[in-house]
């Protein structure tokens, strides 16, 4: 189910910056490419984006029910919710759904309130881990997971954390079918978000 | 809400457009063993007379103060065990919040949601409302709270309040001392005991003692705890 359409993501920590990388592909059936502009990382406020890898209905259903779920807690609180109460509340929704999960293996990136990242993922039905380097997520996690551990060196700066996170999507997915086909990095820092879309092999 | 037999509320307006059920409800709540509640800025202390009607009660194991969640405890006026019901429901509320986003519930959120039931059982069918006022303390992200949550289900934040027996008297007592220049906005938890147990004593008949009263706290450590005989002795013996 996870591989119907395809997907990869990176999440990284750096010094007071946190980055997600995502592909942008959207197959079909795991033959044919449908769209290079599929959307599966989303802001949710201004300290936490959620990255949504694996089954592209159920990515746009679940980005729906965030933000329904934000907007709530944000209404009734009267303040934003922190990276780690977010990264609580997707295991929680993910979980309800046992017996008929969302497919679904959704990467936080987070900065919490003192400008320290804060990153987790989690698997479809709500198990979280979290991590003080990085979080792979989609079909072609091995690929994912080997260029972050080379490449990868603890408080890079925002600049060095866009390579990073760049180098090791595009060398990942150009070794998976389902993945690719363009790509975007998102750097939370405590200024804002910078966003860039890398210029990538479409194949 | 059990079984349910009625389909209609049970509270009804009469014709000046008052719910005479949820004054009745606060009638309840004036006979009921004065609280008093007071916030400083590093604190809050509730504090209530829990008077055994004969000296056969075992006083130990009645408390009136029942913790909510480690960091939001409340104390009541009224009847007990419409208490214990709204302690019950707050409490697996709280307890469902932390279960989602792994952390304490912020105290207004959990007042709302005490006053959200309270308010239901002022309107659904076959049910009378709460013949009680609650008193919740707690500290969370925003520093120390006290509300009040009423029997229409109408929830009030102070810095000081009483309620029960003898609560207009207690609140004048506190008004008086807001004139008289001390600030409940400047006040440290300490001196809010003192000032609370002061004030209780303008309600309560004969002597307070250690067990004829009970005291709970929570500090800037964000724990709720009901002090123990010894610590209330200590304090009453500080006021003499």
């Amino acid at each position: 189910m996870m591989e119907v359409n395809g997907s990869a993501m990176i999440v990284m920590a750096g010094k007071n910056c946190v980055g997600i990388a995502s592909d942008r592909r959207l197959g079909w059936n795991k033959q044919m490419t449908v769209a290079c502009d599929f959307q599966k990382v989303f802001q949710l406020n201004d300290r936490i984006i959620v990255g949504l890898a694996g089954l592209g209905t159920d990515v746009q259903s679940l980005r729906n029910l965030l933000r329904f779920r934000m907007n709530l807690y944000k209404l009734r609180e009267e303040r934003e919710m922190s990276p780690k109460a977010f990264s609580a509340m997707l295991a929680s929704l993910l979980y309800e759904k046992r017996f008929g999960p969302y497919f679904v293996e959704p990467v936080v990136a987070g900065l919490n309130e003192d400008g320290k990242p804060f990153i987790s993922s989690m698997d479809f039905i709500g198990a979280p881990t979290s991590a003080e380097d990085f979080v792979v997520q989609g079909t072609c996690y091995s690929q994912l997971h080997g260029m972050c551990e080379s490449l990868y060196r603890p408080d890079m700066d925002q600049n060095a954390l866009f390579e990073t996170l760049s180098q090791c999507l595009q060398a990942a997915v150009d070794r998976d079918a389902l993945s690719g086909w363009g790509a975007e990095v998102h750097i939370i820092t405590p200024e804002g978000t910078y966003t860039r879309t890398l210029k990538s092999r479409q194949d | 809400m059990g079984d349910n037999f009625f389909n209609f509320s049970l509270t009804t307006f009469n014709r000046s457009g008052r719910l005479l059920q949820i004054e009745y409800a606060l009638n309840a709540v004036r006979n009921g063993k004065l609280s008093v509640g007071i916030r400083a800025t590093d604190g809050v202390v509730i504090v209530t007379e829990k008077k055994m009607p004969s000296v056969l009660f075992d006083s130990k194991d009645v408390t009136k103060i029942e913790p909510i969640t480690s960091s939001c405890g409340m104390v009541f006026a009224g009847l007990m065990a419409d208490f214990r019901v709204l302690v019950r429901r707050s409490r697996k509320t709280a307890q469902t919040y932390k279960l989602t986003y792994g952390e304490n519930q912020p105290i207004r959120e959990l007042v709302k949601g005490t006053a959200r039931v309270v308010q239901e059982y002022t309107q659904s069918g076959g049910v009378r409302p709460f013949g009680v006022s609650v008193l919740a303390a707690g500290y969370d992200d925003d520093g120390p709270h006290l509300y009040q949550i009423d029997p229409s289900g109408v929830y009030i934040q102070w810095k000081a309040t009483a309620i029960g027996k003898g609560d207009a008297n207690a609140k004048s007592d506190l008004e008086r001392r807001a004139t008289a220049g001390i600030s409940f906005d400047d006040m440290t938890l300490d001196d809010a005991i003192h000032h609370a147990l002061q004030t209780l004593r303008t309600g309560v008949e004969g002597e307070m003692t250690r067990s004829n009263i009970q005291v709970a706290v929570v500090d800037s450590t964000r724990k709720f705890r009901v002090l123990s005989e010894e610590e209330v002795q200590d304090f009453l013996d500080e006021a003499r």
